[in-house]
């Protein structure tokens, strides 16, 4: 599905990721975790495309495609989603109203015919029982006044819509109470499938007991440090990102 | 500059690729501007004496007057008498099918949405007989005349319904109200006349006959609508298919008159040549627009301004009679070299008198947007309101957004609010809408279409959507 060969990226004059390799197949979960400021945002942009950081060097192949050589928007097309870290307010503009252009872009891409109207609210709803979200975050502006939960939870309702092949979390814990963030978490789980693989980007531990990875990652200083099954997250819960990174200096 | 700007910048600096000139037959005065001119046109058009005694008093107002230099746009001076100042109804060549129509032209209707018939008569093919515009607009005539509505060329309606043109004309927009409305007054070559009488409900967009029968009304257009007590009427000028003129200087006028209990709702869609990228050869549109309301009276202005060179106009209303209401809804959109300093005044005289100022400000490229707005509220004016509310949006760095609002209150039992403004397009606004697979255009597309929704909701249903479609094709080609 993803296989990152020896990346390094920079954000303006700023060297951030020094190498990264990780490979990610089609049903399984991956956990990235690691200290402030180690690039774990920065490497989910990356995959993404964010304007503003530099791939330097390394490869990254995404469905057998060069990845880097896609638009943002292909890569969506073709099935990478980002869950954002901080959501992005659109005023004016429906939120069911920008789902359906997205879904539709991705569905002409695949070579399926548009969804119409009643179809499109009879999929929506269905997948909005899945985050237990109210109608009436559908017709109010993309996350424009939205509480931070909410945000977060209308991310993974576009998830659960868009249904990507390769789905990618960043830091969707932060700002969740723990009723939300349960709820969250079950919302991503309904989503795993033996087709479909996850990168969790996370600071804690907490959000990985109600998502259960198959892969734990830490970063730090923009390299992968240690890697390892679940068990590794607990093992940083108790003894912290000093721990495993080659520069504890780095983690502040 | 990153990759995003790049794309943004891409977009905005496209030109407008829509614009076309056709070599035209026209009987035409030479150019310049003195009486004997103004006798002339007056001669061809078989006014009658007290119109041509208008035109010259407004042509002699106009001699003493100086253009205005008090508004935020800049270009080089007229030469007033390098102008032709009448120019016949132009002839446009006869294709024989939509084939022979420039594709690029096709592909923006297409776009926009514009059917088959309007197609072929904006682009002057003939038109079969099964559709001839003339027949239905023969139809829509008889419609209205059995309610008695009067609904006709300014020039038709001077021959056929003098003193009802005598009556109103110019008592909202006096000849002598600024240098472009004189000039207006002195050299007006046509327009349209709409007279609803008491208690009648127009049954139809009046824009819909307009739009089929609209004839070049040529630069220095001048409309006259009077709604009798009680009667309602929606009226659309304009159209969102491009459209270029020979002429650069185009000074319009429009009188609205509610009578008491009167409703005119009247929206523009306004797209003239914008100039090329770097702002040579647009159009100048300096505009003059006002509406008196009568008692209980309601005049709503809604406009999407998104061509011409320069932009100066500022569509207003005379809240004369007691508990009338004025509206005001508008998107301007500035891009490349674009200026448009625009606005409303609402005067409110009258008791209990309302209105509303909703104005949404869009700049790319160069683009210079101004909003100038007037609150005015009058001593007797008690427990008037007023409520604006002026959005700004910029895309890319190097256009400017500017409010200039003027509140003068009179009394203190009224209350007036004003609301400003200003954000961008952001960056992380399109990357979010890219990453759920929409394209860039798409994406600023969608965020300034939302950044409008309270604009466009105004307009009629049928123009909402064309105008919708105007800004993305806008900020595909000409405007961003």
């Amino acid at each position: 599905m993803l296989e990152v060969r020896d990346v390094c990226a920079t954000a303006g004059d700023r060297q951030i990721l020094n190498g990264i390799t990780i490979t990610v197949n089609a049903g399984e979960v991956h956990a990235i975790m690691g200290p402030n400021g180690s690039g774990k945002s920065t490497l989910a942009g990356v995959l993404a495309g964010r304007d503003g950081l530099e791939v330097t060097a390394g490869s990254a192949l995404f469905k057998g495609q060069d990845l880097f050589e896609l638009e943002p928007e292909e890569r969506a097309r073709e099935g990478l989603f980002l869950a954002f870290q901080y959501p992005v307010e659109i005023p004016g503009v429906n939120n069911a109203y920008l789902l359906k252009a997205g879904l539709n872009e991705v569905r002409k891409h695949r070579g399926e015919p548009e969804l119409d109207a009643i179809d499109f609210m009879t999929l929506i709803r269905e997948r909005m029982k899945l985050l237990g979200m109210d109608d009436s975050l559908l017709n109010r502006p993309v996350n424009a006044g939205f509480s931070g939960g909410e945000k977060k939870r209308n991310e993974i309702f576009q998830l659960a819509v868009l249904e990507p092949a390769l789905a990618i979390l960043d830091e969707t814990d932060s700002g969740l109470d723990i009723d939300a963030l349960k709820t969250v978490a079950g919302g991503v789980n309904a989503m795993r499938s033996p087709k479909r693989a996850m990168v969790v980007v996370t600071h804690y531990q907490r959000l990985l007991n109600y998502i259960v990875p198959d892969f734990v990652h830490v970063l730090s200083d923009g390299r992968i440090v240690k890697s390892g099954g679940k068990e590794l997250a607990l093992e940083l819960e108790e003894k912290g990102y000093g721990w495993v990174a080659d520069e504890p200096a780095a983690a502040v | 500059m990153s990759t995003q700007t790049q794309t943004i910048e891409e977009l905005a600096t496209q030109e407008y690729k829509y614009g076309f000139v056709t070599d035209v037959e026209a009987d035409s005065i030479p150019k310049g501007l003195n009486e004997n001119v103004i006798r002339q046109i007056s001669a061809k058009k078989r006014e009658p004496e007290w119109l041509l005694e208008w035109r010259l008093n407004a042509y002699r107002v106009w001699s003493t007057m100086t253009e205005p230099r008090w508004h935020n746009v800049h270009y080089d001076p007229i030469d007033y008498q390098e102008i032709c100042y009448y120019s016949a109804p132009k002839k446009q060549p006869q294709l024989q099918n939509l084939e022979e129509v420039d594709p690029e032209i096709r592909a923006t209707f297409d776009k926009l949405g514009i059917s088959l018939d309007e197609q072929k008569r904006l682009s002057g093919v003939a038109v079969d007989a099964v559709f001839d515009s003339v027949s239905v607009a023969t139809t829509f005539k008889d419609t209205l005349a059995e309610l008695g509505i009067i609904f006709c060329s300014f020039s038709d309606a001077v021959l056929e319904h003098p003193d009802l043109v005598r009556r109103y004309l110019g008592t909202v927009v006096p000849y002598s109200d600024n240098f472009f409305a004189a000039l207006n007054a002195a050299v007006f070559s046509d327009g349209s006349f709409a007279y609803i009488p008491k208690g009648v409900k127009c049954p139809m967009e009046l824009s819909t006959y307009f739009r089929i029968n609209a004839a070049n009304t040529g630069q220095f257009e001048r409309t006259l609508l009077v709604a009798d007590d009680g009667a309602q009427v929606s009226y659309l000028e304009g159209c969102t298919a491009p459209q270029r003129d020979v002429n650069q200087l185009h000074a319009a006028v429009v009188e609205l008159v509610a009578l008491d209990n009167a409703t005119i709702k009247y929206s523009t869609v306004q797209n003239w040549y914008p100039g090329d990228k770097d702002g040579k050869g647009g159009i100048y549109n300096f505009v003059t627009k006002r509406g008196r309301a009568l008692a209980n009276a309601k005049i709503t202005w809604t406009q999407v301004e998104t061509g011409s060179a320069i932009t100066w106009k500022y569509p207003s209303c005379i809240l004369q009679g007691d508990n009338s209401v004025g509206e005001f809804y508008s998107v301007a959109v500035t891009n490349n070299h674009q200026q448009a300093d625009t606005g409303t005044k609402m005067v409110h005289l009258g008791k209990n008198t309302r209105s509303t100022i909703v104005s949404k400000g869009i700049s790319a490229g160069f683009g210079q947007n101004t909003y100038r707005g007037l609150v005015r509220i009058a001593k007797g004016a008690r427990g008037a309101r007023n409520y604006s509310q002026c959005d700004s949006l910029l895309i890319g760095d190097r256009c400017g957004a500017h409010t200039f609002p003027y509140l003068e209150v009179r009394n203190t039992s009224s209350q007036v609010e004003h609301e400003a403004s200003t954000s961008k397009v952001g960056e992380d606004q399109i990357f979010y809408c890219r990453q759920r697979g929409l394209s860039t255009e798409d994406a600023v597309n969608l965020i300034v279409n939302g950044f409008c929704k309270e604009v466009f909701r105004e307009l009629p249903m049928e123009f909402a959507v064309e105008a919708q479609k105007l800004l993305g094709v806008s900020l595909e080609g000409s405007v961003g």
